[in-house]
């Protein structure tokens, strides 16, 4: 697949399983590409639970309306988020979802890993966002995944920064 | 003062980096030359704590948490009086304990600078959700009849230039200045490269240069601004939020008060064309224009470009300064299309309200109003159209 002039993803899950952050560095990783990034964020006032998402646009131009209109990508972490985008995989959305928390749908352009048993396999379950935009930046050329492991190493270092590494590699591999 | 600059970059880094509105706004006044931050983190400010917090002190500031928010403001007077460019930051609620403290500000003419997010109220409401339902508090919060400048960025990159002349204001006019983006604009991250020291026009305060026993501290130049001297210094002088006389002690004659107030507003009038700010988006051949301010802006310019593909010539007249409110801009673009849109994120339309007062009743005035604490989407401005 070719590489695309504009990106919008969401990444929709709950509170504290770090999608802000991944949304953050989703759009560094796209900075060091060169790129425009606009991150938008939507969570309710738990530090936990309930709907949380990021929103991250990529684009070579300006942009204008800071909102995801037609998203091209999508992650559901969890059973409620998956509810609220399944229906778009009919029209061309590229969904990626975790059969750890959410239940499996079969269907054109869904695609369901365990993120969180893997992440929790790996030692760190606080890494499934990571691991999953590993699997995502694999199957969609959103940016390239050494941008990403470039984000991860000023984020981090010593055991985190391996760790997390590991996590962007696992999910790599996924695909 | 360049060596502050040089410490303050050095701390804040030189690349293209993706950062919030909140940090582009704390980024901002460090660079204007803030140098004394006091405040109460409340969400969706709390960031701008968060980031004064740890780059104050790097670059020889302080920073106080303070048990409140009328304390915070209180400090920040009390700071500011002393010589320091002060600011705190805010939202909703916090916001709303600002306002006494806020009319001693405008009373005693010192320069300060309060960055309110405004969140979906009202009260506590939702307090991680957008709103643009403070414009006229920012106005009229205070009691008494006083008047204030207020500014709202729509990007990152103007949370950061608007902050910046959110203080020149301030330092210019000994007035106190409030920089009021949306949620959404203030938690937004994009694409910020920081200026250069020197790229960006940094105002300080007047000072006193005649003799100390001389100095009154409300006696106006030409410019209708005194100067204004630091406590501490040689110039030992009196601010009272009680009505005062040109050396700023007690003083009830009618005359005298009729002076003061009339100063208080007069020194923003004279100013009014410098002070509103305003863009313009494809607004020369419009048919219909949007009135936007902080985030509706971008849903506007979206619209506007929608309605140009189907055929219908559309402009988004972009309101930067709230307060003073940019009537002859609104008057003289709204003078030539057919129709006017006003997206905002409240229920009353207090923008609305504002542009039918310039425009009169007959005027076509189309409003479009959010209110459950989502964002305004270009569709929903396309819809009052076709």
């Amino acid at each position: 697949m070719g590489k695309k002039e504009r990106y919008e993803i969401i990444l929709a899950g709950s509170g504290g399983q770090g999608l802000v952050l991944a949304g953050i560095m989703l759009g560094e990783a796209a900075v060091l590409e060169g790129r425009n990034v606009v991150q938008t964020q939507s969570y309710g006032i738990a530090s936990r639970g309930g709907l949380s998402l990021a929103e991250v646009i990529i684009d070579r131009e300006e942009i204008i309306y800071q909102q995801v209109q037609e998203p091209d990508i999508i992650l559901a972490l969890t059973e409620e988020a998956l509810e609220k985008y399944a229906a778009l995989a009919e029209k061309g959305v590229r969904i990626f979802y975790d059969t750890t928390l959410a239940k499996p749908r079969a269907g054109e352009n869904l695609t369901g890993y365990p993120f969180t048993k893997i992440a929790s396999d790996l030692g760190n379950v606080a890494s499934v966002n990571i691991l999953s935009l590993g699997a995502m930046t694999a199957a969609v050329p959103m940016v390239k995944t050494e941008s990403l492991a470039g984000v991860i190493r000023k984020r981090f270092q010593g055991k985190a920064l391996e760790m997390n590494l590991e996590a962007l590699r696992k999910g790599v591999e996924l695909i | 003062m360049n060596e502050l600059f040089k410490k303050g970059r050095e701390t804040l880094g030189r690349e293209v980096r993706l950062i919030q509105g909140n940090q582009a706004m704390s980024e901002g006044a460090i660079y204007a030359g803030a140098r004394f931050f006091a405040g109460y983190p409340i969400t969706p400010s709390s960031e701008i704590a968060e980031d004064c917090s740890k780059v104050m002190l790097k670059v020889g500031g302080v920073y106080m948490q303070m048990e409140d928010e009328i304390a915070s403001i209180a400090a920040v007077i009390g700071a500011s009086l002393a010589g320091a460019k002060a600011f705190t930051a805010t939202s909703g609620p916090g916001f709303s304990l600002m306002q006494e403290n806020l009319g001693v500000a405008v009373m005693g003419e010192v320069p300060c600078v309060v960055i309110n997010v405004q969140r979906r109220g009202p009260s506590t409401g939702l307090s991680t959700k957008p709103a643009q339902g403070d414009i006229m508090q920012l106005r009229w919060g205070r009691h008494g009849d006083q008047s204030v400048i207020a500014l709202c960025p729509a990007t990152v990159s103007e949370c950061f230039a608007m902050t910046v002349t959110a203080f020149n204001f301030a330092e210019k006019f000994r007035v106190p200045v409030i920089v009021a983006p949306d949620e959404i604009v203030a938690h937004m991250r994009e694409t910020f490269s920081l200026p250069e020291p020197g790229e960006v026009e940094v105002i300080d305060r007047k000072k006193p240069s005649g003799s100390p026993k001389d100095y009154k501290p409300f006696v106006a130049d030409a410019d209708g601004v005194a100067p204004l001297a630091a406590y501490g210094s040689e110039y030992v002088f009196h601010v009272s939020s009680s009505m005062h006389g040109p050396d700023g002690y007690s003083n009830n004659d009618p005359a005298n008060a009729a002076w003061r107030v009339a100063q208080l507003h007069r020194k923003i009038e004279m100013h009014r064309d410098e002070i509103v700010i305003t863009k313009n988006f494809a607004t020369e051949d419009a048919d219909v224009l949007m009135i936007a301010f902080g985030a509706t802006t971008r849903a506007s310019r979206a619209a506007a470009l929608e309605l140009r593909k189907q055929g219908i010539k559309a402009g988004v007249l972009q309101l930067i300064t709230l307060w003073p409110f940019a009537d002859r801009e609104v008057a003289t673009l709204a003078d030539k299309v057919k129709t006017v849109i006003v997206p905002e994120m409240n229920y009353s339309g207090q923008v609305a309200g504002e542009v039918q007062r310039v425009l009169g009743s007959g005027a076509d005035i189309r409003r479009v109003n959010s209110y459950n604490g989502e964002v305004i989407t270009p569709q929903e401005i396309r819809r009052v159209i076709s």
